[in-house]
């Protein structure tokens, strides 16, 4: 496919590679921020073939895997016990919740299903007049756009029986998280290309420069990393910290100004829960109260206690890019793609699922 | 979750009512529905980026050529004959 195959090109990836091996001259720990990022490195075997010198560390950005438990089991609720059809992604079915996953709950006889675009959800709404629809909007920047058009096409239309449950996550102030952190030590930073498709470069200057860092928004085929890669290697050898974009055939630098004005009319930012790494202030999307008809959360006021989290899971560890998922005790073991003690095992995008299923480490 | 595809959009039609511009777009050999509410320049023979039904950037035709000329571009490009041992191993 155009603008795909051809940044997988193995013999200019070679170039790359041989490139990255001779600009570097000491040990440097690069976080990639994206899910789809941390898939592309570990299923195209680039982690191995990086000089050792260059540590690749798995970021928190995949919005499948820091949905929170509580919101998960509230939406196992509302397919179970309130009946309403419950609309996701693929993967936002497959999570555990405390008691069950929504597809788990599907197969007990909710009405659960998977849907490609949230616009979906609205037609379900409109042809089934008689059931409230709820779809379940998880997401990074990249998806928010989606979700919000899904509630003002049904705004317009006048759909009343269609909500979602918003479970928004931003990437700027994650990153600054993962930085304060005193457990992590990161030279540079991968800025997730499809998030900055949508939001822009223009958020991560000030965090380039007050935390001294390189970022380079970079896209997510195999040539594209390993320029993301050697761009900040080059940035790190120089002392220099900037913000440069790898995937400037995608990225603007003030991203989309039509999807971020659909955004800011359905959502307003709020502190947001991050599963397994806690709150993070000024993280998330609510959906504004002029649209508190399309809001699950007050159109059900479900309260269901916290559960607590399987003690035997490391993912907030693993999110943040202190241990690597062959580093818990657990990791394809107990804890399978099958069978998933936490998040980061159930997404295609989570670093545990991405090292089960590619990496070599397990007989799967 | 951000996974979103480049595909070529075919045709664009007006629906919902003649509010919404929808676009059928080619991926390989699979042609799916994107809203064209994001990108109001889009056209039928652009390449757009597609994510969960929504199209979301064009692609930039020159700065697509950029990674396959930015090892010539700075100039570093040494001798590349002796990287067999970053090759994975086949067996």
């Amino acid at each position: 496919m155009k603008y795909m195959s051809e940044y997988r090109d193995p013999e200019l990836a070679k170039k790359y590679l041989e490139e990255i091996k001779n600009t570097v001259s000491r040990p440097w720990s690069i976080m990639e921020v994206c899910g789809g990022q941390t898939h592309s490195l570990v299923k195209n075997g680039i982690i191995e073939m990086l000089p050792d010198s260059v540590t690749m560390i798995h970021g928190p950005g995949c919005p499948v895997c820091v949905t929170p438990l509580n919101l998960i089991d509230k939406a196992v609720y509302l397919a179970a016990e309130k009946g309403v059809i419950l609309c996701s992604f693929g993967d936002m079915l497959r999570v555990p919740g405390s008691q069950k996953s929504l597809l788990e709950a599907k197969a007990e006889g909710a009405d659960v299903r998977i849907l490609y675009s949230p616009l979906e959800a609205v037609k379900i709404a409109e042809d089934n007049p008689d059931r409230e629809v709820v779809f379940f909007a998880v997401g990074f920047e990249t998806t928010a756009p989606a979700n919000a058009l899904s509630v003002v096409h049904a705004h317009r239309r006048g759909v009343k029986n269609y909500s979602i449950l918003a479970s928004h996550v931003l990437v700027p102030p994650a990153i600054k998280a993962v930085i304060d952190d005193e457990e992590s030590k990161i030279d540079g930073f991968l800025a997730a290309g499809h998030v900055c498709t949508i939001m822009g470069n223009t958020e991560y200057h000030p965090i380039s420069a007050e935390y001294k860092v390189p970022i380079v928004v970079t896209g997510f085929e195999p040539l594209d990393v390993l320029q993301g890669i050697l761009m900040v290697i080059r940035q790190l050898e120089q002392s220099k910290s900037e913000v440069e974009n790898q995937y400037a055939r995608i990225v603007r630098e003030d991203g989309n100004p039509d999807a971020q004005k659909v955004i800011n009319e359905v959502f307003e930012i709020r502190n947001q829960m991050w599963r397994g790494i806690g709150e993070i202030p000024e993280s998330g999307y609510a959906v504004r109260e002029k649209y508190a008809d399309f809001d699950a959360t007050k159109k059900y006021n479900v309260t269901i206690e916290e559960a607590p989290e399987n003690p035997d899971c490391i993912s907030g560890q693993i999110m943040k890019g202190i241990k690597k998922p062959f580093e818990c005790s657990q990791f394809g073991k107990t804890c399978k793609p099958t069978n998933p003690l936490g998040a980061p095992m159930v997404s295609s995008e989570g670093a545990c699922a991405a090292y089960y299923h590619f990496s070599g480490l397990v007989e799967a | 979750m951000c996974l979103a595809i480049p595909g070529k959009i075919k045709s664009v039609e007006m629906q919902y009512d003649g509010k919404v511009r929808m676009a059928k777009v080619l991926f390989g050999g699979i042609t799916k529905e994107a809203s064209l509410e994001m990108l109001p320049d889009a056209d039928i023979g652009d390449y757009v980026l597609v994510h969960v039904g929504v199209a979301i950037s064009k692609v930039n035709e020159e700065e697509a050529q950029k990674t396959f000329k930015y090892l010539e571009e700075i100039g570093e490009l040494g001798d590349l004959t002796d990287v067999d041992e970053y090759l994975p191993k086949t067996n």
